[in-house]
């Protein structure tokens, strides 16, 4: 019985990520601007990442896997904001060069 | 098992409207984001396909991807703002 509710909770953060993924994409394309782009990906695909792997580490249970996939989490959520910020400053340099 | 392959094709179908950012993006920066937004999907996609495929060593693949990933962002971002690679 609780293997069905972790499945199906599995599930619901599935379709989350793959809504705030889908969001990232469509911000990616249809913004017209660097840094809107920016704006719209990192934290859209930040959290669809988390919202997937969460949903494997709910169905894996405690175990070394899922110690791994919590680990790629805290990586990504360390890592895509520091990139995001580097790339923000230099978008932000290269438009003061321009005026 | 269904849903996994169904969670993989959706993701790949975005990773490709992601790369058509990449391939018209009008300057450099831009194509540095679609660049990044496809390294945060693969590793969401390793992950799935080690899940599909009951390898468990995809998941180790998965996290060396997202550690050159970030790698890659960094020394692009920096050739971008400096015009070269030298410190």
């Amino acid at each position: 019985m609780s293997g069905i509710i972790l499945d199906v909770l599995s599930y619901v953060l599935f379709a989350l990520g793959l809504f705030f993924f889908f969001v990232g994409s469509l911000g990616l394309i249809r913004l017209p601007d660097a840094i809107t782009r920016l704006h719209a990906t990192t934290k859209a695909d930040t959290l669809g990442a988390g919202f997937i792997l969460l949903g494997f580490v709910l169905r894996e249970g405690v175990s070394l896997l899922s110690i791994k996939l919590i680990l790629i989490i805290v990586f990504v959520w360390l890592t895509n904001p520091t990139g995001a910020h580097l790339i923000g400053k230099i978008a932000y340099e290269k438009k003061e060069d321009q005026q | 098992m269904f849903i996994e392959t169904l969670v993989m094709v959706l993701l790949l179908s975005m990773t490709f409207i992601s790369l058509v950012r990449a391939v018209i993006g009008p300057s450099m920066l831009d194509r540095l984001i679609a660049i990044n937004v496809i390294a945060t999907k693969v590793t969401t996609l390793i992950v799935l396909v080690a899940f599909v495929l009951n390898q468990e060593m995809f998941i180790d693949v998965a996290m060396v991807y997202a550690l050159l990933g970030f790698i890659m962002s960094v020394g692009v971002s920096k050739f971008v703002f400096k015009g070269g690679l030298e410190s």
